[in-house]
C-alpha cells in the first residue's frame, strides 16, 4: 500500500545513539493511515523508544494481527522482520516465535477489535503464560478499516459517527491484563509522547508479559462529540498516576515531568525505571490496589494513565518451561536427534 | 437351533473382552495380548471405547493371528462378557460354535444364553470376595483372575504371563507378588473345575520376530523427536491427545541437556486449536521445527492459519488423527474422512501435502520426514493418521534411523549469503525454477534480508501489491512448488497379482493390513488384483499410469463420500467410471471380509454370462 518511496537522505547533524544509529535507522515505510491518526503517533513513540534504548533494529520481531493498528509495523523498524498475521491471532504467532528464539525482542502490535473481540482469548492466554513481549493495543474504540463499527472497548453510551449509541458494556483490557497476571501493565494516550515513550522503553526492557493500552483516537470515525475515545475527551478525562524515566546505564530520556515524588524501580535485567508519581498514594507494585484504583477512577469517568503495575521480579514462559539458554531454532540434528542407539533401546522396550 | 460343534482353532481366533470403562480392565486385557505375543504368535488388538471416562461399555478385541493378519477380522470366537449392560448384544455377537466366558457368581436364567455356543462360567466375584476385602483390590484383581482362567482355557504358558507381570511391576514387589497370586487363583480354579483347554488354543510359534508393539500416536510423536521438532502446541482432542502426551514423555527422556538438565523443546497446551496452529506458525516462521496434533474439528478451526501457511509460505506440520465426523461425529471411532478437508483446507485456491502412513513404523518415518518436507517446501504438511493406527497397539517392524542423516532445513539465506556480491534476496523470488523461494530467519542481518510477512498479496520482494499479474504470477509459482512436491513425497507402492489382470485396487493408510489379507481371500475366489498403496498427496505420476494400465480400479477407503477417489479424479483428470468406490464408514475399522466381499461381488457381476446360457 506504500506507493511513495521514502527518501533516504537525512541531515548530517541528526543525533546518534550508542550504536551510531539515527532515528532514520528505526523508521519504516511511509504510513498509509489517515493524516492525524493516533496510530502514527504511537509508531513515532516506538521509534523513539527503540532509538533511545539503542536496540539493534534487526533484533526486534514485530508481529501484528489485522486492522489499521496491525498495519503499523510496516511503518517502523524497516530492518526488522515483521509478521502481519491473522485477525486476532498475533498473540499465538508471537508466542511461537518467542519459543523459537528467546534472544530477539518481541513487539506485538494489535488493536481493540483484534485484541478485545476476535482475539480476546489469545490476548488473555498469552498474558497468562507470561510470554516475554511488549504487547501494545492501539485502542480507538472502532473498526477503522471497515469504516467505523463499534469495538468492544467502546464505552456504553458513546456515539458512533453515524449517530448510533453503543449499549454494550466496554471491555477494559488494562483491568483484565491486571487480573490475568501481566507483570507490567500501563495505559497511555497516543497524543502524550512524553508519557508513552518511556513506557514503551520500560516495557521492552521488562522480562515477561508487558501490556500497554494506548488510547489512540481515530480521526476518521471516532473523533467526534459523543465519542469517549476522541482527542478532546481523552485530554479532558486523563488522570495520570505517574511519569517515568528509563535509565539504562546512560542519560535518562528527557521528558517533561510533572512535579511529584520520584521512585526508582529496578527491573530484572538491572535497568531502572524512575517513576515520578503524580498521585502520591499510588503504589505500582500493588496489583490489587491497581485494580481498585482503576475501577474507582473509571466510575468517576476518569481514564487512568501511566504505569499501573510492575512486578520487578517477574519471569517468563521460557523460565516456566525451563528451556535451554540458546535459541531453539539454532539446535540441529546433533542436539535434537537421540540417534540409533537410543532407538534400539526403545525398540527393545516395546517387545 | 442347529447342532454346532465348538470352534477348534490354534493361533487363529478372536477374543473380545466386554468391560465397563474405568474398571481397570484395560491393563489386564493388554497383558493378555502381550502374553500371546510372548508365545511368538502375532496379535492385533483394538480398543472399542466410548467418549466417556467411567461407567460406559468398552470392548477390547484381540485377534490372534499366526498368519500375521493385523487388520480387524470381524466376528468374535470367544466373548469375555464382564458387562451386564451389554450382555444381550455381546452374546449375540459370538460366532456359532464360539465360547462365552462369564462371571457365574450369580445364577443366570437359561434364556440368557445360546444353545449353539460353549458357556464357561467362572465365579469371579465369589473368588475375589473370598480373597480380598478392599473394594478397589477386588475390582482390579478380578481382572487378573479372569486373565489367569483364560490362561488355562487357552493353554497359555503361565510362565510367560508371569514374566510380563514381573516386567510391569519391576521394583514394586508387593504389587508383583499379589498380581501373580491373583493370576494363579484364576488359573487353578479353571484347571480344577473346567475342561481345559477349550477348542481355541495358543501354541508357541516363531512368527513375531523382531517386531515391536506400539501405538501409532506414540510412534508419530517419536518421529517428531527424531525429526527435530522443538515446539509442540496442541489442544486436547480425542484421538490425538496421546500424540502430545507421548511427545512430552519421549522428550522428558531424550531431550534434556545432560549438563544443565534444561529442555531442548517447548510444549504448550494452547487455549484452542487456533492458538495451537498460531504458535506452530510463529515458531516455524522464526526457524524452529514445530508441530501440532489434532483431529477433524481442530482442522476445521485451523483452516484460516493453514491458508496463511500456504500463501505466506511458512512451514507447519499438522498430525491429524482422524475420527468419524462430521461435527462431533463419533469421537472414539475411526475413519479416513478428512482427506478433502485437509487437501484443500482454507479459503481461496489452496492445496496441501498429505502423508498417509499405514502403521506405526511409517508413522514414525513420515513424521520425521514431514519436518524436512515442511521446511523444504515452506508449507503445511499433514500427517494423516487415524484412530485405528493412532490409539491401538500394533505389531510393527522396528523403528529405524540413520545416524548420518542430517535435517533438510530448506532454502534459508544466512547473513554470509546475503553479503555475497550480486546476491539478490526476494522472499518470493523463484531463483531456480522449483517454485521454492529463499527465506531468512528474523534477526539474521542488520541491514539485509528483512521482510514483512503477510497474508495479503505481494510481489516477489514481499512488497504489498494488488496488481493482477503480480498476484497471478505468485499463484502460478505456488502451483510449480506443488509440482516439485510430487517427487519429494513418499511414492506409492505397487504389488502385482500372480497373473496378469485388468483389475487394480488403490488403498491407503490403515486399510493396508485388511487389504493385504483381502487379496488372499479374493485370489482364493479366483479374482486377481494388482495393488497400489498411495502414501502421499500430491499424487505421483505412477498413480495415473496405474489407473491407465487397468480397465477398472477399486478405490478402498473409510469414508462415505469416496474422498480419495474424488481427489484422484479431480487432480488427475480421470474418468470417474473407471474408479469403483469401496466404502466402509460405520466407525469400525475396515475388515478383509468386508473388502473381499464388496470387491468379490462386484467382480462376480463383471463376469459376462453369454446370452444363450441365460435363455436356456
Amino acid at each position: 500500500m506504500t506507493y511513495i518511496a521514502k527518501p533516504k537522505f537525512h541531515h548530517p547533524g541528526l543525533p546518534k545513539n550508542d550504536l551510531g544509529f539515527t532515528h532514520r535507522d528505526y523508521e519504516g515505510k511511509i504510513s498509509t493511515l489517515c493524516a492525524g491518526c493516533g496510530h502514527d503517533s504511537i509508531t513515532a513513540s516506538i521509534i523513539e523508544a527503540c532509538f533511545e534504548l539503542s536496540i539493534e533494529p534487526h533484533r526486534v520481531a514485530k508481529i501484528s494481527g489485522i486492522g489499521c493498528s496491525s498495519k503499523t509495523p510496516d511503518y517502523f523498524l524497516g530492518n526488522s522482520h515483521g509478521f502481519n498475521s491473522v485477525h486476532g491471532r498475533m498473540p499465538s504467532v508471537l508466542t511461537g516465535a518467542n519459543l523459537a528464539n528467546r534472544e530477539l525482542i518481541y513487539l506485538g502490535v494489535s488493536g481493540d477489535g483484534d485484541s478485545a473481540s476476535i482475539g480476546f482469548g489469545q490476548f488473555a492466554h498469552s498474558i497468562r503464560r507470561g510470554v516475554n513481549m511488549t504487547y501494545i493495543v492501539e485502542n480507538n474504540g472502532v473498526y477503522g478499516l471497515t469504516k467505523g463499527q463499534f469495538s468492544a472497548t467502546a464505552d456504553r453510551g458513546s456515539k458512533s459517527k453515524k449517530g448510533l449509541i453503543n449499549n454494550d458494556s466496554p471491555i477494559d483490557l488494562v483491568a483484565i491484563a491486571l487480573q490475568l497476571g501481566a507483570s507490567f501493565v500501563a495505559r497511555s494516550f497516543s497524543g502524550d509522547k512524553t508519557q508513552l515513550v518511556p513506557l514503551i522503553a520500560a516495557a521492552i526492557q521488562h522480562k515477561g508479559a508487558a501490556f500497554i493500552d494506548v488510547i489512540s483516537p481515530c480521526v476518521a470515525f471516532n473523533n467526534h462529540a459523543g465519542s469517549t475515545k476522541s482527542f478532546d475527551y481523552v485530554r479532558e478525562h486523563n488522570d495520570a498516576v505517574n511519569r517515568l524515566d528509563v535509565i539504562s546505564g546512560r542519560d535518562p530520556i528527557t521528558v517533561d515531568y510533572a512535579p511529584g515524588t520520584v521512585q526508582l524501580v529496578e527491573q530484572h535485567d538491572g535497568t531502572r525505571i524512575a517513576l515520578r508519581k503524580i498521585d502520591a498514594d499510588y503504589d505500582p507494585h500493588d496489583r490489587v490496589g491497581a485494580m481498585s484504583f482503576l475501577q474507582k477512577h473509571a466510575a468517576r469517568g476518569q481514564i487512568v494513565t501511566g504505569l499501573l503495575f510492575v512486578d520487578p521480579e517477574s519471569d517468563d514462559l521460557h523460565s516456566h518451561l525451563d528451556t535451554v539458554e540458546v535459541p531453539l531454532n539454532t539446535l540441529d540434528a546433533g542436539d535434537l536427534c537421540p540417534g540409533t542407539a537410543a532407538l534400539e533401546k526403545i525398540n527393545a522396550s516395546l517387545r | 437351533m442347529s447342532v454346532q460343534s465348538p470352534i477348534s482353532s490354534v493361533n487363529d481366533f478372536v477374543v473380545r473382552f466386554a468391560n465397563v470403562n474405568g474398571s481397570g480392565s484395560a491393563s489386564a486385557n493388554e497383558m493378555f495380548a502381550r502374553s500371546i505375543l510372548r508365545h511368538g504368535v502375532p496379535v492385533s488388538p483394538r480398543n472399542v471405547f466410548p467418549s466417556n471416562i467411567q461407567g460406559l461399555p468398552t470392548w477390547y478385541e484381540v485377534r490372534v493371528t499366526e498368519d500375521g493378519h493385523l487388520g480387524a477380522r470381524g466376528g468374535v470366537d470367544m466373548m469375555v462378557a464382564m458387562n451386564p449392560q451389554t450382555w444381550d448384544k455381546d452374546i449375540a455377537a459370538i460366532e456359532p460354535g464360539g465360547y462365552l466366558f462369564y462371571d457365574s457368581t450369580k445364577p443366570m436364567p437359561a434364556s440368557k444364553f445360546r444353545a449353539d455356543i460353549t458357556v464357561i462360567g467362572v465365579p469371579l466375584t465369589a473368588i475375589t470376595n473370598s480373597t480380598y476385602t478392599d473394594p478397589r483390590q477386588r475390582q482390579l484383581f478380578k481382572n487378573i483372575i479372569y486373565l489367569g482362567a483364560m490362561c488355562a482355557l487357552l493353554d497359555m504358558d503361565p510362565k510367560l504371563v508371569e514374566q510380563l507381570i514381573g516386567e510391569q511391576y519391576k521394583g514394586k514387589e508387593k504389587l508383583l507378588s499379589s498380581n501373580i497370586h491373583a493370576l494363579h487363583l484364576g488359573r487353578d480354579w479353571a484347571l480344577q473345575n473346567l475342561k481345559c483347554p477349550i477348542g481355541l488354543r495358543v501354541k508357541k510359534a516363531d512368527k513375531v520376530g523382531d517386531r515391536i508393539f506400539i501405538e501409532g500416536n506414540s510412534a508419530a510423536a517419536l518421529g517428531a523427536v527424531y525429526g527435530g521438532a522443538t515446539v509442540c502446541a496442541w489442544y486436547p482432542i480425542t484421538p490425538s491427545s496421546s500424540v502430545a502426551d507421548a511427545f512430552t514423555s519421549h522428550c522428558k527422556k531424550l531431550r534434556h541437556d545432560p549438563v544443565t538438565g534444561k529442555a531442548k523443546y517447548a510444549i504448550v497446551q494452547g487455549e484452542d486449536e487456533l492458538a495451537s496452529i498460531g504458535i506452530v506458525i510463529g515458531a516455524s516462521w522464526n526457524g524452529a521445527r514445530a508441530f501440532t496434533a489434532t483431529s477433524g474439528p481442530g482442522i476445521s478451526l485451523m483452516t484460516e492459519f493453514i491458508g496463511l501457511s500456504y500463501f505466506a509460505e511458512i512451514p507447519a506440520v499438522i498430525m491429524n488423527v482422524q475420527r468419524a465426523g462430521p461435527s462431533t461425529g463419533m469421537p472414539t471411532r475411526t475413519q479416513q474422512c478428512d482427506i478433502i478437508a485437509c487437501a484443500y483446507a482454507s479459503h481461496g485456491d489452496t492445496k496441501h501435502v498429505l502423508l498417509f502412513p499405514e502403521d506405526p513404523a511409517e508413522a514414525f518415518e513420515f513424521a520425521a520426514h514431514a519436518f524436512d518436507l515442511a521446511e523444504r517446501l515452506q508449507t503445511t504438511i499433514f500427517l494423516m493418521l487415524d484412530l485405528d493406527i493412532g490409539m491401538n497397539h500394533r505389531l510393527s517392524r522396528p523403528l529405524k534411523w540413520d545416524d548420518a542423516r542430517q535435517y533438510d532445513r530448506g532454502k534459508v539465506m544466512t547473513a554470509e549469503m546475503l553479503d555475497e556480491p550480486g546476491r539478490d534476496f526476494g522472499r518470493y523470488l523463484d531463483v531456480d525454477g522449483d517454485g521454492i523461494p529463499y527465506r531468512t530467519y528474523p534477526g539474521t542481518h542488520p541491514t539485509k534480508g528483512s521482510f514483512f510477512t503477510r497474508g495479503t498479496s505481494r510481489n516477489r520482494y514481499a512488497i504489498y501489491s494488488e496488481e493482477g499479474p503480480v498476484y497471478a504470477d505468485n499463484m502460478q509459482r505456488l502451483v510449480r512448488k506443488f509440482e516439485t512436491a510430487q517427487d519429494m513425497v513418499p511414492r506409492p507402492l505397487q504389488a502385482n497379482a500372480a497373473k496378469p489382470t485388468k483389475y487394480g485396487v488403490i488403498y491407503f493408510g490403515s486399510t493396508a493390513p485388511a487389504m493385504d489379507e483381502a487379496i488372499g481371500i479374493l485370489e482364493s475366489r479366483g479374482h486377481q488384483l494388482d495393488r497400489l498403496r498411495i502414501r502421499a498427496f500430491p499424487f505421483h505420476s505412477s498413480v495415473a499410469s496405474f489407473i491407465a494400465d487397468h480397465d477398472f480400479v477399486y478405490v478402498v477407503e473409510q469414508n462415505r463420500d469416496a474422498q480419495l477417489r474424488s481427489l484422484i479424479v479431480n487432480e488427475n483428470g480421470i474418468d470417474p467410471v473407471r474408479l469403483i468406490p469401496i466404502l466402509h464408514y460405520d466407525g469400525t475399522p475396515i475388515t478383509a471380509r468386508f473388502i473381499a466381499g464388496a470387491i468379490g461381488d462386484h467382480q462376480d457381476q463383471l463376469k459376462v454370462t453369454p446370452l444363450r446360457k441365460v435363455k436356456s
